[in-house]
């Protein structure tokens, strides 16, 4: 206790130091003054008593010090002296202060941004799960095929109740509805989960309850809903009395049993969820039947939370012998069929699939962008102990000892970097949104959530580097300080502008390092850039100026031989429509969300590889299609009106299929088995791009929509029209059949196609903007380097001038010596970017990793901006008076 | 620490200092010629050296001071124990009071 006390007396004592100075000062005084009394008593002469009293006292300044140290905090004292000392040090170099807060704030704030948002949408995706540490997404995949699918139902209650090592298994299939918002109609998201999902997530509702066991099962048993905060806010305006209400979704009548808090979003990064419904109400979501108990359908998405401490290996090989025993059990169904656990950030069925590669370039830049901040920082720092090499001399000279000097530079250094640390928080804090704004606009009527939240580790993280950066760039003086030949130091001070000491090595490095980041970004942002384009003139094999739109029919409660009725009589009212070329069905557009068909298919004439099933993708389209999408018929014919139930089954496929199953021979009249049905091919179409125009082609399929009708379908029109007057028509003829429908969206293909772009939208985006901010980072870092010189060789520009050097002399002079370390930088740059851009692969498209475009404009740019930053000092240095320069 | 009481075992400044005081308040000298007095002229405070020690103690909270009087008159800073100081000296002695017992008991040992 006496030392806690003894800490709080001294840090008092910071506050009374004066009061305490003075008073320790009377004390000893007092003490002399006694002994010197005592002194003449005893005889002494007065002067004699007076030296006699202070050899007996001791050293007074030296104990002064000592004692001091036991009535005031030394450290803190000194901290404080030192922090003072630092800010007006600061304050005498405003300029040089501010670029280095400034590189900093920018370093500390954008990386801590973008990390906190990668960390929010990769790493821990949902803010009100507790353990999603041990979430894993849980996917199907079949050997031998790439890509993934779901889990079916039966499959999923099998691993449900035969893992031990699992604590939970959740189901999570995004679907929508469609609700009416007075005449309008809106498109809501809708998940079907498991009913364990709100417990099995540990996400309470804020009113109501979440799913009941028995909720999740029994064939459309259970109507009841759990809505989303927003739905609440939005839809029902807060209800206090919102429990127990109806809501109509496809045509049922649903019952509002809880409302979920206001954070949480459902499991699907990039969506938020209007509302949850348990398994039990599958086939009211699913137009495309009920599943529960078809174990080969595999429609869901799932996750699986691992007890504690089980590792993701243990509970594969878990999953695995269980996958094994169904395989055995139900080869019909099973076979190929393999589960496998995912890390939530590979999670491929929703955002964080798209986003992760963006996520990592984007992780890649701003660390590049740390990594220049930080060496500019460290060289505006010696720039800055180049200045005060002269103070610190002084200081030695004077006696002031080493570690001394070094609390001192460390203050300052802590200075700078609390400063730069504050501002990069409030950059952080601010960038979190300003990202997301900067981001293009999803499509209108989804409603994207990434979670914006600052983590405050990442902060501390980024703040920490550049912090480590900074206080090590400090001490430089410091350990300069210590070679200084104390008598030569003091003669001269000004040295050459263009010697190579060892210093002006260091900074050159330095420059050298962030020229070439800076390439590396911006032949990157380059690449990046290119390939957008490219990728946008680029057709994806269809015409994408068509107008799609659909009469959401199941939500409206229609079923399969209604829904027919009305599509072909749309599709007949719609052909007549003035400017309307074409007009087609599909049961699905290319480029969307949506899952296309896909079965296992049997060829005649083909072995497939043994254990491997060749499984085929397809769509249900009707007559036109092909005329109205602009894909050529290479041999054969497109289906007609007449192609319906009454004619034998019917396919057309496309070149890589016909390549692949019938190499070498004509596929055009053969038979393809599609489930159970022999299909006869009647035509061959040319390959298009079905999900992304960066995939490779695949075999694909289509099957006549009139020989296996669906509710739900998209009307393709391929007209003169714009969007807007082909809605307000197609409207009409919508409310004409059925006043109670309403055509939902509206748009072109190639908005479609914009928005499955997104992810290399994005990265383009934020490649860009961090781009930009590392080359106007590279760009203060050679400009101080040569303003530094500059004034360093004021004394020697002055004397060139003086014997006779011009202007001109001068200009090229600097501008040389900048130039140099800027090509240097621009070589190792290069090189470094023609390794580096190789891992940019999958962003690119139809752009080489080394395209000599990217790389010239990159070279271009840096060296136009390493020009005007070099000719600035430059033009200074032309303006030496040699007259005041060499007086000085 | 060491080189402040040369004649002095470490860590026993603290204990006569508080010593000194047990019964009176006293200023630095007088602490000073207190310790003389009473190790009969064998112990010798460098005097300078007792300020520090007094400081700490202070922080410490084992010994007060305030500005008094002196007996020819002079304004001077007087220290006196504190109930925790009273009861660092007690504890201090008896610690003191072993140790010796054990290293005598050594050092006359056969």
């Amino acid at each position: 206790m006496p030392q806690v006390r003894a800490w709080f007396y001294r840090l008092l004592g910071l506050l009374r130091k004066k009061q305490r100075d003075t008073e320790m000062a009377e004390e000893f005084q007092q003490h002399v003054d006694l002994l010197t009394e005592r002194n003449i008593v005893a005889g002494m002469s007065a002067k004699e008593a007076r030296n006699a009293a202070l050899r007996e006292f001791g050293g007074v300044e030296q104990i002064k010090e000592t004692a001091r140290e036991q009535r005031i905090w030394r450290w803190a004292d000194e901290f404080f002296r030192d922090l003072r000392f630092g800010a007006r040090m600061l304050l005498r170099n405003p300029g040089l202060s501010i670029l280095i807060i400034l590189c900093l704030t920018l370093g500390i704030g954008t990386n801590a941004a973008v990390l906190s948002w990668i960390e929010g949408i990769l790493i821990r995706p949902y803010p009100l799960v507790p353990h999603q540490d041990r979430m894993f997404a849980l996917i199907g995949t079949t050997r031998g095929v790439p890509g993934h699918n779901g889990l079916s139902y039966p499959d999923f209650l099998d691993l449900e109740k035969n893992s031990t090592l699992c604590e939970a298994f959740i189901v999570d299939r995004i679907t929508g509805t469609t609700l009416s918002v007075g005449d309008r109609a809106e498109r809501a998201t809708v998940g079907i989960v498991s009913a364990n999902y709100f417990d099995a997530l540990g996400v309470k509702p804020i009113l109501g309850r979440g799913f009941r066991p028995e909720e999740g099962t029994g064939r459309n048993a259970y109507p009841v809903a759990v809505i989303s905060y927003r739905t609440w806010k939005d839809r029902y305006n807060f209800d206090p009395n919102i429990i127990g209400r109806a809501q109509y979704m496809n045509g049922v009548q649903h019952t509002i049993i809880g409302v979920a808090p206001e954070r949480f979003h459902g499991t699907f990064i990039g969506y938020s969820f209007s509302f949850w419904v348990p398994t039990s109400m599958q086939e009211t979501f699913d137009a495309t039947g009920y599943k529960l108990e078809d174990r080969g359908a595999r429609w869901i998405e799932s996750y699986a939370f691992l007890k504690p401490g089980v590792s993701r290996q243990q509970a594969q090989a878990e999953l695995n012998s269980i996958s094994q025993r169904l395989e055995n059990d139900f080869p019909d169904t099973n076979r190929g069929h393999e589960n496998q656990l995912v890390p939530l950030w590979k999670t491929p069925f929703n955002g964080a699939g798209n986003m992760s590669s963006t996520l990592a370039i984007t992780m890649a830049v701003v660390f590049l962008v740390l990594l220049i901040a930080c060496a500019n920082v460290s060289n505006l720092l010696l720039a800055r102990s180049l200045l005060r090499r002269h103070e610190m001399t002084m200081r030695l000279a004077l006696g002031a000892g080493r570690r001394r000097l070094v609390k001192q530079l460390i203050t300052e250094g802590l200075l700078l970097s609390l400063i730069a640390a504050a501002g990069g928080t409030a950059v952080a804090y601010w960038c979190r949104n300003a990202l997301v704004l900067a981001f293009p606009p999803p499509l209108p009527g989804t409603v994207i959530d990434y979670p914006g939240q600052i983590d405050w580790r990442v902060l501390a993280a980024s703040a920490g580097i550049c912090i480590a950066s900074t206080l090590l760039f400090a001490l430089v003086p410091a350990i300069r300080a210590s070679d200084v030949d104390l008598s030569n130091a003091l003669k001269a001070e000004a040295g050459g502008v263009l010697s190579g000491s060892s210093r002006s090595r260091l900074r050159s490095a330095l420059v050298l390092v962030q020229v070439s980041l800076s390439f590396i970004l911006l032949a990157g942002t380059g690449l990046l850039l290119q390939s957008l384009i490219k990728m946008q003139n680029a057709s994806p094999g269809f015409n994408t100026n068509v107008v799609a739109s659909v009469v959401d029919l199941f939500s409206a409660g229609y079923k399969v031989d209604r829904a027919k009725i009305f599509h072909t009589q749309l599709l007949d009212r719609v052909r007549t429509l003035p400017g309307v070329e074409s007009a087609a069905l599909t049961r699905v557009i290319p480029f969307s969300y949506n899952v296309f068909s896909s079965a296992p298919i049997e060829v005649d004439g083909y072995q497939p590889p043994p254990n491997e099933q060749p499984t085929v993708e397809y769509i249900e389209v009707t007559e036109d299609y092909f005329t109205t999408l602009g894909i050529p018929i290479v041999s054969g014919r497109e289906f007609m009106r007449t192609d319906d139930e009454n004619v034998p089954p019917l396919a057309i496929i496309n070149e890589t299929m016909a390549a692949k199953y019938w190499s070498g021979k004509n596929a055009l009249g053969q038979r393809v088995k599609v489930k159970d049905k022999w299909m006869q091919i009647v035509g061959i179409a040319k390959n298009a791009n079905y999900r992304t125009k960066i995939e490779t082609p695949m075999p694909f399929f289509y099957v006549p929509l009139r020989q296996n009708f669906r509710v739900q379908n998209t009307l393709l029109i391929r007209t003169r029209e714009t969007p807007g007057a082909m809605m307000n028509a197609l409207a009409r003829e919508v409310h004409a059949l059925d006043a109670n429908l309403a055509p939902l969206i509206t748009d072109r293909l190639q908005d479609q196609i914009d928005e499955i772009s997104y992810s290399q939208r994005l990265a383009v985006t934020l490649v860009a903007i961090f781009g930009a901010m590392a080359l106007f980072l590279a760009a203060i870092g050679l400009y101080g380097v040569m303003s530094y010189t500059v004034s360093q060789g004021t004394r020697e520009f002055g004397l060139r001038m003086a014997l006779g050097a011009g202007a001109k002399d001068l200009l090229r002079l600097v501008m040389s010596r900048g130039l140099q370390l800027t090509g240097a930088g621009i070589v190792i740059g290069a090189s470094a970017a023609v390794m580096l851009t190789r891992l940019m692969g999958n962003l690119l498209y139809k752009v080489s990793p080394r395209d000599p475009f990217a790389f010239g404009t990159a070279f271009v740019i840096l060296f136009v901006v390493a020009f005007i930053a070099c000719f600035l000092p430059a033009l200074r240095a032309t303006r030496i008076d040699p007259v005041k320069a060499l007086r000085v | 620490m060491a080189k402040e009481k040369p004649d002095l075992v470490y860590g026993t400044l603290d204990m006569l200092i508080l010593k000194a005081l047990q019964h009176d308040p006293r200023h630095g000298l007088g602490i000073a010629d207190r310790i003389h007095q009473m190790s009969k002229d064998i112990l010798h405070v460098e005097q300078g050296s007792l300020y520090p020690a007094l400081y700490r103690l202070e922080a410490q909270g084992l010994i007060k001071a305030e500005w008094g009087i002196s007996d020819n008159n002079r304004k001077a800073r007087y220290y006196k124990l504190t109930a925790a100081g009273r009861k660092q000296l007690a504890a201090e002695q008896e610690h003191w009071s072993r140790i010796t017992k054990g290293i005598d008991l050594v050092l006359s040992g056969a």
